[in-house]
């Protein structure tokens, strides 16, 4: 068991909200730069950038998980995260059929598919900004369906969390864990799931803000889940 | 015609963002809280309704043109909203009335169609 500092909550220049300074290059070396082990690289509705992450940490100690923020027809955002590239992009695929169209995004070029070196490789066409025509209750089905971990956002923010938009947690929505944007929030002591922080950084200056301090066997999503539910050992602080 | 001015005099709005927009021109309304459904909806040149303050909602006013957007419940918004709304020249109104009285006091605009 080892202790790993981790901030799963990260958006690249693919985010139409995020800093193009998000590049796979300067995540890499700002999470070098705070001591960060693992990374989640999270954009709205979409994974296209985590293979550029993953080359750009190659030859570094730092561990990058894919992942997705996801947003439900509720408006909700939900983290979804994966060890496997190939469910992660299946589970992409079965989102973008259902993700909202409304003809030419005029925020096409705010969405920057890069590759490990820092070059831009296109624009992603869809709107990610969106939301995906499917419940929160389908979405993280979808997330187990094919073997991930699915975690509220930032539910002690108004916009998009799930408190803001469904005013409580459904008891019988099986998530495996709640994200705080405020470490000391008041929700801390009355929810009674699994809590983690993390920064939802979407510029560079914010990454770290929010660091969770997984005890893991080893860096992986299975492990993460394994700790989030404290077992054999493992665990979370922050 | 009602302008941006004269939702500002009827809700007893606050101009959050947008002043230099406050002369153009409603030609209708839509409230609604979920983006999803503005962006499906909302027809160019409405006001529109909504207890929503994040970043995204400018975006959303952007994409279909909508004349302006006014906060209800005395809402404000967050800094990055109100950057944002500056940056796209979108007027964003806050009235301490709730949707269903501001709707009232509006109902002129469509009614003048």
């Amino acid at each position: 068991m080892k202790v790993y500092r981790a901030d799963l909550h990260i958006h690249t220049c693919l985010s139409p909200c995020a800093d193009l300074d998000m590049s796979p290059r300067k995540i890499v070396r700002r999470a070098a730069d705070l001591g960060l082990d693992i990374l989640g690289i999270s954009d709205h509705n979409t994974c296209d950038n985590v293979p550029a992450l993953r080359g750009a940490a190659k030859g570094t100690a730092l561990i990058v998980l894919g992942g997705m923020e996801i947003c439900s027809r509720e408006e909700v955002h939900l983290l979804g995260y994966f060890d496997a590239d190939t469910d992660l992009f299946a589970v992409q695929a079965a989102l973008h059929r259902k993700l909202q169209d409304v003809g030419e995004s005029s925020f096409r070029d705010d969405q920057v598919i890069a590759n490990a070196e820092d070059e831009v490789l296109g624009f992603h066409e869809k709107l990610l900004i969106g939301a995906v025509d499917l419940s929160l209750q389908e979405i993280v089905d979808l997330v187990h369906r094919y073997h991930g971990l699915a975690v509220a956002s930032h539910a002690d923010r108004e916009g998009f969390g799930i408190l803001g938009q469904l005013g409580f947690i459904p008891p019988d929505l099986p998530l495996d864990g709640v994200e705080l944007r405020d470490p000391s929030s008041p929700l801390r002591g009355s929810l009674r799931l699994p809590l983690l922080t993390s920064s939802d950084a979407h510029h560079l200056e914010d990454m770290g803000r929010g660091v969770t301090r997984f005890t893991l066997g080893a860096p992986s999503v299975t492990e993460i889940g394994r700790a989030l539910r404290r077992e054999g050992g493992r665990g979370t602080e922050f | 015609m009602m302008k941006l001015s004269d939702v500002v005099k009827k809700t007893g709005a606050k101009v959050l963002a947008g002043k230099a927009r406050l002369t153009a021109e409603v030609t209708g309304g839509y409230t609604g809280d979920m983006l999803s459904d503005v962006l499906a909806h909302a027809q160019k040149g409405a006001l529109w309704l909504t207890v929503q303050a994040h970043p995204n909602i400018i975006a959303v006013a952007v994409m279909k043109g909508l004349a302006g957007i006014l906060l209800v419940n005395g809402k404000t918004a967050d800094p990055e909203t109100l950057a944002k709304a500056e940056q796209e020249k979108v007027a964003l109104l806050s009235t301490p009335l709730n949707a269903f009285q501001a709707v009232l006091k509006l109902q002129d605009v469509e009614k003048k169609k």
